[in-house]
């Protein structure tokens, strides 16, 4: 048996389980040294993952391909930078227990065997080991009710989402007789397809639908985004997504991909929905982490174009997308985390005001972010656009691009707010002094965005790479 | 490699990014980096045009072809690549951007006081994103340098405009985005069809009928507001009068062509079926704004809101002869950009000396000022009668050959553009009385002063080009004459071909 394979995911898991021991043993908490621990082990992994080989193992339970590790080391990399982000927050705001940092790593190992997953129980697997980490991350800010209603109501929402997928899988199994990804795609390939088994392909969209926040599965998204710890939030938005994300273009590409006309319909609603749910319900926020949210659900929409379409151009614009999507969705999590004035957090968009006088250079990056997220060029996020628009346009997918491109310029809108508050508007007292951490990933991030356009050619070449592994 | 021996083009385009970098540098107390970001982004433009003044200099009015072309691989597996290049209809265009922006520095020297060093940042990088666009020829980077174009442009209008400077700059900005993103859609259909998006090799491609009328009415969407035509023109007036003087004149010289340039670089060669089709409607349109908007220029009290409403009325005289589809009517349109690029910038100027000492736009506000500033009100007739297309002056030779190629297509429409140059008398002469003319009603206008030596040193070159332009057209004409020429002929053999076609 070729465990081997899974090495990185075997070195996290352990690195995982040495850490957990390491930070119970000292009697003070321990959450700086714990955090770097598991921020190297991340790190070691992402190495791993860039040497891993390709290949089935555990009985054709785990694949490792390009796909896998370009989400990986997406996954991993956000993780790591989400902690670095919570370092300095969770410290003020009394949350610096060593926990933190090993329920993350949890997480990542969770995701990455999501995306490795190659058989519907190893998917379940990965989901779940994800879900209870994040159900815990939520509600970590325990003694903050807000906090707990978003753990609770994140965990009460998820167990039916994973109730879905579970009840999905079964259906699946019962009608096709496995649950392996390989030997699906066998079994659909030859002949009739049965309509219990499109049903039970429908619960296990929907489980995953939950998992993305796209519409109609998104209503935890803004209460969850809202409640939870702003790193916690910057974690979700970032990670999982791209996780969840991969895992659904697996699915959908890999074991029902002969199956494109009945899902292509269902992944059309959910991603004109998203975007317009996303462009329309933010506009009217004031409280910027329930803005990211919708923000989020828009952007979900637009990456769902690119699977909606089916075709290996649309999941390569996926995959740029999304990774797009992480860079600039963390740098703008950088912003708000720094976002505290006298000790106190703030959540408001008005918070903002005058940051280009008090904060000019936070006020730059945030303000490229914006553009960016608005889709503007030059930044990044008009690349991630281009290319789901070009895969949409080229399968002919009118109604579904002319969808995205109204709800990118009602969306620009809100983004545009932002930029409006910290710029136009008369300056409020500064924000407290950051940390350089979230200096450092708000300069990385900011200008990956605002250079994207002189290297596009790397990244798409390894999303190309990618996808010709998902399909072939 | 190209005519000039080096890559001018990206470093014309580029240069003002690189001043803006070393502004963003810049340390210290507020008085000193006011000072180092003003002189910085002075001497940054004025380089840059001195660099593109070699255009002028290399230029090969001969050739339709593009000059100066520069090419770099890019995505080299989608088809596009970085594709550099300037032809008879661009080269004007690079030359006036890189004129006005150093005017505009000039001309915001004492007015902008607070972050001075953000505002002349924001300059730099709209001169480089406007040149970048003018010089592209391809479709993608095309379009990155015309949205692009939106960021600073909001940020000008949104910080240093006036009192509803936060409305006209999400005006602009959403109303061209709107039209842009349609025009996005537009360029992958092309992209996608063609398998490139590059502007010459495109050019060789024809387009079904039915595919040419979705995407006319696609680039329509964009270039329409751009220009701005009737009824789309609302945002401008709003943008104009929240605008910072320097704000307006770019507005009005370079972001208002961008539209024009849009119909002539990319509707007529690519779609000359659905051009064709579409011209009685262009013309309909043309002719409302021009004679809609004189007279509501007529009824303005800003004189701002009046410049902008007059300016819808002189690019309604642009559109018009861009689609006479003659060598006139093209030249006439183009020499029609640039003469009001020169004058309505400049007349965007002399709205902000008074503004600078009186701290207000209304018309009523003033009267008399010719006799207390007899410097000022000569410069501001000059620009005056330009604007009325006064033989001799700028703005004369371009109408004139615009409603030649109109004639041609046909009398009404001809009719309708002079009816633009009648009524444009109406109101341009109105607004010169109400402000220089007349008894000093208000006695705190008597202690204004004249012209101002740095003001000088901004109008003197408008003034000579407007001249120039007025008594010796041929020298500008001569640049655009090969290309406009080749451009009708290509026009005319598309539209032949198509009838043999469809025979």
């Amino acid at each position: 048996m070729n465990w081997t394979l899974a090495l990185p995911e075997i070195v996290l898991g352990i690195s995982g389980l040495l850490i957990l021991a390491g930070g119970v043993i000292p009697k003070k908490d321990s959450f700086f040294p714990v955090s770097m621990a598991v921020i190297g082990a991340l790190v070691l992994t992402a190495a791993l993952v860039l040497g891993q080989g390709e290949g089935t193992a555990f009985m054709g339970q785990y694949v490792s391909d390009g796909f896998s590790r370009f989400a990986k080391v997406l996954i991993l990399a956000g993780a790591a930078l989400a902690l670095v982000l919570a370092l300095d927050f969770n410290a003020k705001a009394g949350l610096d227990r060593f926990e933190y940092a090993v329920l993350m790593l949890f997480a990542a190992q969770g995701m990455m065997v999501m995306v490795s997953a190659n058989d519907l129980m190893s998917l379940y697997i990965g989901l779940e080991l994800l879900s209870l980490s994040l159900y815990v991350i939520a509600a970590f800010d325990r003694d903050n009710a807000r906090s707990a209603e978003a753990g609770l109501k994140y965990f009460v929402l998820g167990a039916l989402a994973s109730g879905l997928l579970l009840y999905g899988s079964s259906l699946v199994y019962g009608f096709a007789g496995t649950t392996n990804f390989d030997r699906l795609a066998d079994a659909l390939s030859s002949g009739q397809v049965g309509m219990g088994l499109v049903i039970g392909l429908v619960f296990v969209l929907a489980g995953l639908c939950f998992k993305i926040s796209a519409v109609p599965f998104h209503m935890w998204t803004p209460d969850v985004y809202e409640g939870a710890p702003t790193p916690v939030t910057a974690f979700f938005a970032t990670a999982p997504k791209i996780a969840a994300i991969a895992l659904l273009m697996r699915v959908l590409a890999g074991p029902f991909g002969d199956l494109s006309a009945q899902w292509q319909q269902v992944i059309w609603f959910a991603s004109a929905g998203s975007m317009l749910l996303g462009a329309f319900a933010a506009l009217t926020q004031k409280n910027i982490k329930r803005l990211m949210a919708y923000s989020s659900i828009g952007h979900v929409g637009y990456a769902l174009m690119g699977l909606a379409v089916a075709t290996d151009g649309g999941f390569r614009g996926v995959l740029v997308y999304m990774a797009i999507y992480l860079v600039m969705n963390l740098g703008t999590f950088a912003v708000l985390v720094a976002m505290r004035r006298n000790g106190k957090t703030l959540e408001q968009v008005d918070d903002l005001a005058g940051l280009g006088r008090t904060d000019p250079q936070m006020a730059l990056w945030m303000a490229i972010f914006m553009f960016s997220m608005a889709g503007v060029p030059p930044m990044a996020g008009f690349f991630g656009k281009l290319y789901v628009f070009l895969a949409a346009v080229q399968e002919g997918f009118w109604v579904l691009a002319l969808i995205g491109v109204f709800t990118s310029v009602v969306g620009s809108y809100y983004y545009l707010r932002i930029i409006k508050v910290m710029y136009f508007d008369a300056a409020q007292a500064p924000l407290d002094p950051r940390s350089a951490g979230v200096t450092v990933v708000m300069a990385g991030t900011g200008l990956l965005t605002l250079l994207f356009f002189l290297f596009p050619a790397p990244i798409i070449a390894a999303a190309q790479s990618a996808i010709v592994a998902l399909a072939g | 490699m190209n005519a000039a021996g080096f890559p001018i083009l990206s470093l014309v385009t580029f240069l003002p990014l690189a001043g803006a970098l070393i502004i963003l540098t810049v340390r210290g107390e507020d008085e000193v980096v006011a000072r180092n970001a003003r002189w910085t982004a002075l001497w940054t433009s004025l380089i840059t045009l001195a660099l593109s003044l070699v255009l002028w200099v290399r230029f090969d009015s001969a050739s339709a072809d593009f000059q100066f072309v520069e090419q770099a691989a890019w995505l080299p597996e989608f088809g596009v690549g970085y594709h550099m290049g300037v032809d008879g209809i661009s080269v004007l265009f690079v030359l006036l951007s890189t004129l006005l922006t150093p005017l505009c520095i000039l001309a915001s020297w004492e007015s902008v006081q607070s972050r001075v060093r953000e505002y002349m940042v924001a300059f730099l990088v709209l001169e480089s994103m406007m040149v970048g666009m003018f010089c592209a020829l391809d479709f993608v980077l095309f379009y990155i340098f015309f949205e692009a174009v939106l960021i600073p442009m909001f940020l000008i209008i949104g910080v240093w405009g006036g009192a509803r400077r936060v409305y006209a700059a999400f005006k602009f900005f959403l109303y061209t985005l709107a039209g842009s993103v349609l025009m996005l859609l537009a360029i992958l259909a092309v992209w996608y069809q063609a398998g490139t998006t590059d502007i010459p090799t495109l050019m060789e491609q024809a387009f079904s009928p039915r595919m040419q009328f979705w995407l006319f009415l696609a680039f329509f969407a964009s270039f329409a507001v751009k220009v701005p035509m009737w009824p789309v023109h609302t945002w401008l007036p709003d943008a104009h009068v929240e605008a910072p003087t320097a704000g307006s004149v770019i507005l009005a010289g370079v972001l208002l062509k961008m539209g024009a340039y849009g119909f002539l670089r990319f509707s007529l060669p690519l779609l000359p079926q659905a051009s064709a089709d579409f011209a009685p409607f262009m013309f309909a349109l043309s002719v409302i704004a021009v004679i809609y908007t004189s007279l509501v220029a007529l009824a303005q009290e800003d004189m701002k809101k009046l410049i902008a409403y007059s300016s819808v009325a002189h690019m309604g005289i642009v559109t018009l002869g861009i689609f006479t589809f003659t060598v006139q009517g093209l030249s006439g349109a183009l020499f029609t950009m640039l003469s009001h690029g020169v004058v309505s910038g400049a007349l965007f100027l002399c709205v902000g000396v008074l503004y600078d000492r009186v701290h207000s736009r209304e018309i009523a506000r003033y009267g008399g000022v010719a006799k207390i500033m007899p410097a000022y009100a000569l410069v501001f007739m000059l620009f005056t009668m330009a604007s009325v297309a006064l033989p001799g002056l700028a703005g004369f030779p371009g109408e004139l050959l615009v409603i030649v190629g109109a004639f041609k297509v046909s009398p009404w429409v001809a009719l309708g553009a002079c009816m633009g140059m009648i009524l444009g008398a109406a109101y341009a002469l109105y607004l010169y009385r109400r402000v220089a003319f007349g008894k000093i009603t208000r006695d705190d206008l008597r202690s204004l002063l004249d012209l101002s030596p740095r003001e000088y040193a901004v109008f003197a070159p408008l003034i000579l080009l407007t001249l120039w332009m007025g008594v010796y057209p041929s020298s500008f004409l001569n640049f655009f004459e090969a290309s406009v020429t080749a451009l009708v002929t290509r026009h005319e053999a598309a539209l032949g071909a198509a009838r043999l076609a469809g025979m």
